[in-house]
């Protein structure tokens, strides 16, 4: 039973010292590595069966119950498939590209709390390191493209390289926009700054403009439908992965939903409040490392929703329509957004709840 | 000014498109009420009546056809699926000597279910059947003869 509110992979590690302290670490790491990999397996059979469902079908739902070992079963054939390298292939970038793409995706993941005490680390620059790490993605995917000898392949990795070029900077507004409330990178205490209001209805206008772009420029940033264009499947092949088999395409194929997770667990974090049970209903109960992860899933599992429903539901966009998009509506809509923001805060006209009600 | 409408009407349309698909969504994962997928294995299939699987002959209880083997769907059939040998015989009631069908042989493997062969019939002997189980290990068995074994012409077809 853990009481504290403190980190428990730190209380751990500091109990520990030498070889153990090591071996803890080596163990983390691999407690986060399962995680995923199962979460992405998972994910990957939430967007087969919510497609279907979108599209008048059942989706998968032959292997296991609800098909829940479907995933799993196509992971295991991936495994036991050929390796194929192109002869032409420059074969140190054809391989590196895909360990970059999935090593910055759970590199990620580490510094996101999923509860008050679950947290890999928690430095202070915490958000300011995601989206650093995050666009560092889009290096494996020019690497494996360029290695892989393919002009589809290229030219989808260009224009992911292009748009994620883009989309970081309006991204990145919409966070410092929330950072302007939190007053702080530090993720642990951007959610704490939410105690009373969560940050979509504390800073109301601003919050709900900022909200959204950074809805659009995730979608964006994990080359996912509308903004797929990096893959493109009626015109590019595949993208960037059309000469990859096997396993190099699972790592992909995984990176693309951990990337996914990742936006989504930051907009619970950054807007919904993360791992706060909303009006704190379950905050006398016990094991509240539980219950911050119950919400903090729950919220991320909303906005995967989410996304999902973009996906299946928008076209994909052209590439000039892209840029249009980015460079002529969501970044001036972005800067002069927080600027209001800044403004509300220095006024002090944010809603806070606990203020109103008098908690 | 234009700039803004511009924003509200993408927004505005966005939501729309969301609203369509979410009509599906909710529906489908409470109650599959949108869903058709028939899970054939399981569900027996949803099968038209005008479907045309393949080209049968009609037979009674007394086992007899309607078939008098004038050959007609032969010659309509544009890529030769079917084959009619026919045969004469004595007819046992009149004594005649008359034409009738030894095998009615149709090619299902090579029928573009054109129809035309059932138009073409006089009688209406054959007529399409909605079996759609037609796939087979071995190509030899989508050669089929029609008419049963051991059945004969109905009375009152060639008046």
């Amino acid at each position: 039973m853990i009481l504290s509110n403190a980190n428990i992979f730190s209380q751990w590690l500091e109990s520990t010292s030498g070889l153990g302290y090591v071996l803890v670490l080596i163990l983390i790491a691999a407690l986060y590595l399962g995680f995923f990999a199962v979460a992405g397996l998972m994910l990957v059979l939430m967007e087969r069966r919510v497609a279907g469902f979108f599209q008048l079908r059942l989706g998968p739902n032959r292997v296991g119950p609800w098909g829940l070992f479907q995933t799993i079963a196509d992971a295991l054939k991936l495994v036991s498939k050929e390796i194929f390298i192109p002869k032409q292939a420059d074969k140190f970038l054809y391989k590196a590209g895909y360990y970059i793409v999935i090593i910055a995706a759970l590199i990620g993941i580490g510094v996101i709390p999923f509860s008050r005490q679950i947290q890999g680390f928690d430095i202070n620059v915490g958000i300011f390191f995601i989206t650093a790490v995050s666009s560092v993605g889009v290096l494996g995917i020019l690497f494996g493209a360029w290695g892989s000898r393919n002009k589809y392949s290229l030219i989808g990795a260009m224009r992911s390289g292009l748009q994620m070029v883009s989309y970081e900077l309006s991204a990145g507004f919409a966070v410092v926009t929330v950072v302007l409330m939190a007053g702080s990178l530090k993720m642990t205490e951007i959610v704490e700054a939410q105690q009373s209001t969560w940050f979509l209805f504390k800073g109301h206008l601003p919050a709900i403009i900022a909200f959204m772009i950074f809805i659009i420029a995730g979608t964006a940033e994990s080359n996912r439908v509308p903004f797929d264009l990096v893959e493109g499947e009626s015109e590019l092949g595949a993208g960037f992965h059309t000469e990859y088999s096997g396993m190099g395409f699972a790592y992909f194929f995984l990176a693309e939903f951990i990337n996914m997770f990742i936006i989504a667990a930051l907009t619970s974090t950054l807007f919904l409040g993360g791992w706060l049970a909303p009006f704190g209903i379950t905050d006398g109960l016990p094991a509240q490392w539980f219950w911050g992860m119950f919400w903090f899933f729950l919220k991320t599992g909303v906005i995967i929703f989410l996304l999902m429903w973009f996906r299946w539901t928008f076209p994909r966009l052209r590439i000039d329509q892209l840029l249009t998009l980015e460079w002529k509506y969501l970044l001036p809509v972005g800067l002069v957004n927080t600027v209001v923001m800044a403004l509300f805060v220095w006024k002090d006209w944010l809603i806070d709840l606990g203020k109103i009600f008098g908690s | 000014m234009n700039y803004f409408k511009k924003i509200a009407i993408a927004i505005k349309t966005l939501l729309q498109g969301m609203s369509v698909t979410g009509h599906y969504f909710f529906p489908n994962i409470l109650k599959r009420k949108y869903v058709i997928t028939r899970q054939y294995p399981d569900e027996p299939p949803v099968v038209f009546e005008r479907f045309k699987g393949e080209v049968v002959m009609w037979h009674n209880e007394n086992n007899e056809h309607r078939c008098t083997g004038c050959q007609a769907c032969e010659i309509a059939c544009p890529n030769g699926s079917i084959e009619i040998i026919w045969k004469r015989e004595p007819d046992p009631e009149t004594g005649k000597r008359k034409k009738m069908i030894d095998k009615h042989i149709y090619h299902l493997g090579m029928c573009t279910s054109c129809s035309l062969c059932i138009q073409a019939c006089p009688t209406n002997a054959i007529m399409w059947s909605t079996n759609f189980h037609a796939a087979t290990y071995d190509r030899s068995t989508l050669t089929k003869v029609l008419n049963r074994p051991g059945s004969k012409l109905m009375a009152g077809v060639e008046e």
